[in-house]
């Protein structure tokens, strides 16, 4: 069970409470697309990859980020029980989507860059341990399905 | 995963824009990588266990990690040879775990992206993660 301070739980539902979804969820989607280009293998269907620009303008990329980072919402609102929360999100990308785990940390990583990269020094040494452990446990609890 | 020409203009491009600020990248990024990865202090427990951004011991040190890495990049070219007074130092005397130098680099690029925003676009991004990584294995190079 993880435990989390009342100070840990007020810096993630700030961050999330303050986000703007549709300008952060395409650049962190975009972002690990370019940086780990493996990472392409799951969006054939999406049309145009080809280079850094295409994958930018994309806009089945910008929509599929938005979504992926409202899938973070849930987390959110269930901080003391994340794995349970994701068991079926867990599943789905372990049987129908066919994900390598390993590239939740990676996106995990870019969107970590991404907001810091908003927030600037707001993005404390503290808020940065606080929100990486978050996304540590949303990607654990994701991975939990596997067999 | 080698570094290409693109990779190392992008690289020096983006290092000539950012080196006025480097030594302060460095502070930022150690004094964040021990908090955020605790385990990191493990090799700094002389200094102290409340250790970070603004420890003058941390700051200093992360301005020296930084000389390094402006080092790398005049060596871009032969990582290897660049690196290898570096890599005895960290093989024979520091030894730290090289899964360590990964854990660094996450937290640089952060910073890189948090003092440069609009600089610090995917594109710049990716060969920076490539050099880091290639910084890393060249500092490894003597560990066996």
């Amino acid at each position: 069970m993880v435990e989390w301070t009342e100070q840990e739980r007020s810096i993630i539902s700030g961050i999330f409470g303050n986000l703007n979804y549709e300008d952060i969820g395409p650049k962190a989607l975009a972002r690990c697309l370019i940086v780990y280009p493996w990472t392409q293998r799951y969006f054939g269907a999406f049309g145009n990859l080809y280079n850094a620009e295409a994958i930018k303008s994309n806009p089945n990329i910008a929509a599929h980020g938005i979504k992926v980072l409202h899938g973070l919402d849930r987390a959110v609102k269930n901080m003391d029980n994340i794995k349970a929360t994701y068991a079926e999100l867990s599943v789905l990308h372990s049987e129908k989507l066919h994900v390598d785990p390993d590239n939740f940390k990676l996106l995990s990583d870019c969107l970590t860059v991404v907001i810091a990269a908003k927030m600037g020094s707001a993005f404390t040494p503290e808020t940065q341990a606080t929100f990486q452990k978050f996304l540590a446990v949303v990607v654990s609890a994701l991975g939990r399905q596997y067999h | 995963m080698s570094l290409s020409a693109k990779d190392k203009a992008e690289v020096k491009k983006f290092w000539a824009k950012i080196e006025g600020k480097a030594g302060e990248i460095g502070a930022e990024a150690l004094g964040r990588m021990l908090v955020a990865y605790p385990q990191t202090k493990t090799y700094f427990s002389h200094w102290g266990h409340d250790l970070n951004t603004q420890t003058p011991q941390v700051r200093k040190h992360g301005g020296i990690i930084m000389g390094g890495i402006a080092k790398a990049v005049k060596s871009i070219d032969d990582l290897t040879s660049g690196m290898s007074t570096l890599s005895e130092l960290h093989a024979f005397k520091l030894r730290v775990d090289p899964a360590n130098f990964k854990i660094l680099a996450h937290n640089i690029i952060l910073v890189m992206a948090m003092y440069f925003p609009a600089d610090f676009t995917p594109e710049v991004h990716v060969s920076v993660d490539k050099f880091l990584q290639r910084v890393a294995w060249a500092l490894s190079e003597r560990y066996r």
